[in-house]
């Protein structure tokens, strides 16, 4: 009986294990969905970025409010796993605060070091909570940010606000403890408010906390997948695996150079040439559903948290047009989830008539783009929306002539007399003489 | 403006010579009438320097920016296919362009179709010729005037250089305010991406006019830019605002060849 709470918690660990790595593995299936896309150069490049960038959020700071409070949660939720760690140990031997006597004078001052921290969260997580529900933010306002995309926001929050409770009401009741060993910094202040209780209910209460913050914390990890804060663990590949090209340098799309290259060639017979793989199946080219898109792009789908910085630097957006790259972000990542689901169910992917262009992504979304990169510069974690736009519009024109017509004169232009305006190659120089 | 010749790449190549560096002019510098004023704002510079330069005239072709933009691929690579025999057959080493859409395609996206080429946008080149000593810039005309530089997404976040143009308006000694969008985080002309040859999706305002009203709120008395597009887009929102007795838009090369009076 006596290791009943050890056995309890050693279930409780191994399940929320066992079902966040499930989880995990069905998305990183989804993103192997993706097509190939070579992202192994530079490692040392891609080292970098990514401890700059997501681990040193550089980015995050062209914000100072939003940067400097995010920091705090984020530098809080690295260091007080160090806490995690120890309840983790005490719950599976049944210790208790078992890292005192190795850490030894020490310990107080860390322990409170990470209840300072808690408070900074709590205050950080209200402030947050205060831009998002009442001083409503834009960016945290827009069409594709109601139902599950705001509760969502706001169920973080809340996770965080009681994680933090729970911890600093546990430490706060053991001060209350007849042979209590610590007193912290912050808990010393919570505990008058718990002196009143019997020495049977403090002890209850303070396992209560403990089991609530620790149980908490495997929910959280749970609700991580399902939930945009996926971003703490994807940001760090996501952040790795950027293009690390000028952002001016779009994709070069090789079967059209093999074509061209066909067609210029004055040799080439093209009844000569033998067909490649008859079996192999028909690339389209560009992308008109998720599963046309690269695994990278498929990767900054899941690890966008909507913060929506990308839309509220878009020129598209600012001048009232329906473009919002975060929306990009959403509805790949909501179609590439569906489709995953479609095979889970199936076995294979069975056509649902739908497709990301089209059903989730609108034409008059993909031509206000004006491929300025300014969501690109934006994002905190270095996602590509344009990279996605760009592909859907390689579909669009070449797969179903669906530019909009002004476009499609203005290609025909290029065409025919190799400029964009309707104006004769051979008085390209007449300026020289005007 | 027939002060001086206009070589093209042909007829010097025919002299058995070889241009130190190839004006590529881009198709709004060669048709559109504005941009045309910008083509030979720069050809007098160049030939104020007396570095050799041709151009390619009839020989050149769209550089298949907008194409690419609005997803034609197949159409994008013919015009890139196409200029690349041209250059590769001259044996270009060296471009100079007064369009960031050409220079970042010709940069960029011309390397893994086979054209490599050192490609330069004009405010890089002219920077690169003050450090050198073979520009001199006399800053007077424009001593102490209020101006405010665009930065085009091409040149600026597309392939980070955003202080080349600001040192060549140094050197004309003038008053910069910059805008409240400004480098990385300037605000698109609304021109790129294809844009520039369609009607706006419906919304609330142009992205010109906005672009327009920051460049005005600094109280700038001309609004540099260095593209050909931006100018437009800008020109037209600062009409629009019925700005334009009082607010010019100048591009770079425009700047240096009325300082230096050419």
């Amino acid at each position: 009986m006596t290791y009943l709470p050890n056995i309890l918690f050693i279930a409780a660990l191994a399940t929320a294990i066992v079902v966040f790595a499930k989880k995990v593995g069905r998305i990183r299936k989804n993103i192997g969905l993706g097509k190939d896309t070579d992202r192994s150069d530079r490692p040392s490049d891609r080292l970098q970025n990514m401890l700059r960038v997501a681990f040193g959020q550089s980015k995050m700071q062209a914000r100072p409010v939003a940067g400097v409070l995010h920091f705090i949660v984020y530098v809080s939720f690295l260091i007080i796993n160090i806490e995690v760690l120890e309840i983790i140990v005490d719950g599976i031997f049944g210790t208790h605060r078992v890292f005192a006597p190795f850490l030894g004078s020490a310990y107080v001052p860390i322990i409170s070091a990470f209840e300072v921290l808690a408070v900074l969260t709590v205050v950080a997580v209200l402030i947050f909570w205060w831009r998002r529900n009442v001083s409503k933010l834009d960016r945290f306002h827009k069409p594709e940010m109601k139902g599950w995309a705001f509760t969502d926001a706001n169920n973080i929050l809340y996770i965080e606000l009681v994680l933090m409770f729970a911890f600093l009401n546990m430490n706060a009741l053991e001060a209350n403890f007849a042979d209590a060993h610590h007193s912290f910094l912050i808990s010393q202040y919570i505990a008058p408010l718990w002196s009143g209780a019997s020495e049977w209910g403090l002890h209850f209460g303070e396992r209560l906390f403990w089991w609530v913050h620790i149980l908490g914390i495997f929910a959280f990890l749970n609700y991580l997948p399902y939930s945009k804060h996926f971003h703490i663990i994807l940001a760090f590949p996501n952040t790795y695996y950027a293009n690390l090209e000028a952002k001016g340098r779009f994709e070069n799309n090789a079967a059209v150079t093999k074509e061209v290259a066909l067609m210029m060639d004055p040799s080439a017979d093209p009844f000569a040439a033998p067909a490649p793989d008859a079996d192999a199946p028909i690339e389209r080219f560009g992308a008109k559903d998720a599963n046309d898109l690269s695994w990278a792009n498929l990767l900054n789908a899941y690890t966008c948290t909507e913060c929506g910085r990308c839309t509220s630097e878009c020129p598209a957006n600012l001048t009232g047009k329906k473009l919002s790259p975060r929306k990009i972000m959403m509805d790949t990542r909501d179609r590439i989830e569906e489709i995953g689901q479609n095979i889970a169910t199936n076995g294979s992917f069975l056509d649902d008539g739908k497709s990301l262009l089209g059903d989730y992504i609108t034409n008059e979304e993909l031509w206000a783009c004006t491929s300025c990169n300014a969501c690109v510069q934006a994002c905190p974690v270095d996602i590509d929306p344009l990279n996605i736009i760009m592909k859907l519009r390689n579909f669009a024109t070449m797969e179903e002539s669906s530019a909009p017509g002004a476009l499609n004169a203005m290609m025909t232009n290029v065409e025919n007399n190799g400029a964009p305006w309707p104006f004769n190659q051979m008085d390209r120089a007449n300026w020289i003489n005007e | 403006m027939t002060t001086f010749q206009v070589p093209t790449l042909a007829q010097m190549t025919a002299e058995g010579k070889a241009p130190e560096v190839l004006f590529w002019v881009g198709c709004a510098g060669s048709f559109d009438d504005r941009a045309k004023k910008i083509t030979k704002a720069m050809a007098k510079i160049l030939h104020h320097t007396g570095i050799s330069f041709a151009v390619l005239g009839t020989e050149e072709g769209c550089t298949g920016d907008p194409a690419k933009r609005a997803g034609n691929e197949f159409l994008f690579q013919m015009q890139a296919m196409m200029n690349i025999q041209v250059l590769n057959g001259y044996e270009v080493k060296h471009i100079v362009t007064t369009c960031p859409h050409c220079f970042n395609t010709l940069k960029n996206e011309y390397p893994e179709l086979g054209g490599n080429y050192h490609v330069e946008h004009h405010s890089q080149f002219l920077n690169r010729l003050l450090n050198e000593g073979r520009l001199k810039i006399e800053g007077g005309s424009f001593k102490g005037k209020k101006i405010t530089f665009h930065d085009p997404c091409y040149l600026g976040r597309a392939n980070d250089e955003y202080e080349a143009p600001r040192a060549l308006l140094e050197k004309l000694d003038v008053s910069l305010k910059e805008m409240r969008r400004c480098k990385k985080n300037g605000l698109c002309c609304g021109a790129g991406g294809a844009q520039m040859f369609k009607d706006a999706e419906k919304g609330t305002a142009e992205i010109n006019h906005v672009r327009a009203d920051e460049a005005m709120e600094t109280g700038a008395e001309i609004v540099v830019a260095g593209c050909p597009f931006c100018n437009t887009m800008l020109t037209d929102g600062v009409k629009n605002r019925e700005k334009e007795a009082q607010v010019q838009v100048l591009d770079l090369a425009e700047m240096i060849a009325l300082a230096e009076d050419l």
